[in-house]
């Protein structure tokens, strides 16, 4: 199977093909993969070197004239390094753009902690009007990336070498419920849901799948819930409890408990393999099961 | 569309000129007379806009105009008197500067005033924009719009500029003018001086009276073929005072 970065490749390439109005914006990640679209578009695939600040101000610039801006690098250097520019070159300007980011949490654990991004979807949450994807597999990718460049608003797509094995019906905007049971309601998000099953095999719980986690889908948060009392775990592929506030307030008129689960604030100072960091993270599927059912049975 | 008119026509349909911007700047100041430090872009915005730029508030929406991104938002009396006297808003607006319902901060917002291409305040961010904007348009064959944009010597402190001036040349943007203000306010200098980065990047360069009209419009419609153009604009020295005031 491609990953989600193949396919966002090999997508938008076929995107620049179709659509005039788009351009992609590069700071060299990726810039070997696109070298047949820049080939085929030479002003509308555009790789300004190793400049992020640079790299996300041409994304500004070029959606002030009309364009379709598709912004990528690695999360670390797409969303935090320039995280000024991502605040004022887009949404104070009144303008939008597509992020695309790579290595999400620890795609690449050997490479340590710079090139690991667990805050970016905490960061681009203080943002107002930034649509957040989390796809879980290269189909929902590129669904949800087709969708993403007919609009001028503004929508961060964060890709991860993480990923299910089957491909879900994502919409670009609702939760999709995938069982439904009494005891409480799990949220997984993104590439966490192959784990999330795992765990909650046999358990008698609500399952939620989330691929687009900003704007928050309250309304089936809500139904999901029910009226009565509602516990709900949300394991995230980030920073843990990222959506907890959220969540909380989809609640606000019935009670809760809620339990974030994600990657741990602490820096672990390790290299060696994603599977090792998952576990690390107790984001396994035997820790999940241990802290789901350790939640949902204490009440 | 207004295409015709934007590559025609300069200046405003206003019959206001310089010797009224005095007045326009009291109108936010309060005060008859403005120090050099209030009027250090004064000189260079009004030839860019009298007798340079191709827009007006007529054409301000058009896709063809000329773009001017005023980078450096720090004291922007200067640059909302030009656009009043260009007719690009009412000067009644410019009493309200700085209040809770006027659209004239102390820093300009794109979204407010009519006009204003960028939103600034933070410094350094438009360099990169217009470059950006420079090569949306030339993507799109928008060969005969120009895209300036002014900064301030202390404003290159920040490195982004320097991202943006070293890629704008190798990339030829010839569309892509930078107007520096220089008033000697940038703390540690320019060693060698500022139009030698520009030059050292592959931009066309030149260094200028900022107060000599004539001097300006020369240095603004010098040819520059397959490059990037900077116009260094020196006006007299910042006085001391101390550190960047926050407001």
């Amino acid at each position: 199977m491609d990953t989600m970065r193949d396919r966002f490749i090999s997508t938008t390439s076929q995107l620049l093909d179709e659509d005039p109005r788009l351009a992609v914006v590069l700071a060299d990640i990726s810039s070997d993969g696109f070298r047949p679209a820049q080939q085929a578009h030479p002003d509308r695939v555009i790789n300004v070197g190793i400049r992020e600040q640079l790299l996300i101000g041409v994304g500004g610039g070029l959606a002030l004239t009309g364009v379709r801006p598709v912004v990528h690098t690695f999360a670390s250097f797409l969303v935090e390094r320039p995280f000024e520019q991502v605040k004022l070159d887009f949404g104070h300007q009144g303008t939008g753009a597509v992020l695309v980011s790579a290595g999400a949490s620890y795609d690449w654990p050997a490479g340590g902690f710079t090139h690991m991004a667990p805050g970016d979807v905490a960061l681009m949450d203080t943002l107002d009007g930034w649509t957040i994807h989390v796809p879980g597999h290269p189909d929902e990718a590129e669904a949800l990336l087709r969708e993403a460049v007919k609009g001028d608003d503004r929508v961060y797509v964060r890709l991860s070498l993480q990923q299910n094995d089957r491909a879900l019906p994502v919409t670009g905007e609702e939760f999709l419920t995938l069982r439904e049971g009494r005891s409480g309601v799990v949220i997984a998000v993104g590439p966490m849901l192959g784990a999330v099953e795992e765990a909650v095999e046999g358990l008698d719980v609500t399952l939620l799948y989330a691929t687009t986690v900003r704007p928050f889908d309250s309304a089936a948060l809500r139904r999901a819930a029910g009226h009565a009392s509602a516990d709900v775990v949300i394991v995230e592929p980030y920073l843990a409890g990222t959506s907890t506030a959220a969540a909380n307030d989809a609640l606000r008129d019935v009670p809760h408990r809620i339990l974030g689960l994600g990657v741990g604030r602490a820096e672990l100072r390790r290299y060696g393999q994603m599977t090792e960091h998952l576990t690390a993270h107790r984001l396994d599927p035997a820790s999940l099961r241990q802290d789901i059912t350790g939640f949902l049975g204490g009440r | 569309m207004t295409q015709t008119t934007a590559n025609t026509r300069r200046g405003g349909g206003t019959d206001r000129g310089f010797d009224d911007l005095g007045r326009l700047m009291s109108l936010m100041t309060g005060a008859e007379k403005h120090g050099p430090a209030a009027t250090s872009t004064l000189d260079a915005l009004w030839v860019l806009y009298d007798r340079v730029l191709r827009v007006t508030p007529e054409t301000a929406d058009d896709p063809d105009r000329d773009r001017f991104l005023l980078s450096k938002g720090h004291g922007p009396m200067a640059y909302y008197a030009v656009l009043a006297a260009k007719g690009f808003f009412p000067e009644e607006l410019l009493t309200g500067f700085g209040g809770y319902d006027s659209p004239l901060g102390h820093h300009p917002d794109r979204v407010l005033v009519p006009g204003a291409e960028i939103g600034s305040g933070s410094l350094g961010h438009g360099l990169p924009l217009a470059v950006g904007t420079a090569l949306g348009l030339r993507l799109q064959g928008r060969a005969d719009s120009r895209v300036w944009v002014l900064v301030g010597d202390a404003e290159l402190d920040e490195g982004s500029n320097h991202e943006a001036i070293a890629h704008a040349g190798p990339a030829g943007l010839e569309a892509l003018h930078a107007l520096v203000i220089d008033n000697d306010s940038a703390t540690h200098g320019w060693p060698g001086g500022i139009a030698s980065r520009f030059e050292a990047a592959g931009w066309s360069a030149v260094t200028v009276d900022g107060r000599d009209h004539e001097a300006l419009h020369a240095a603004y419609t010098m040819a520059h073929p397959g490059r990037p153009h900077a116009v260094v604009a020196r006006v007299e020295p910042k006085p001391d005072e101390g550190e960047p005031k926050v407001s």
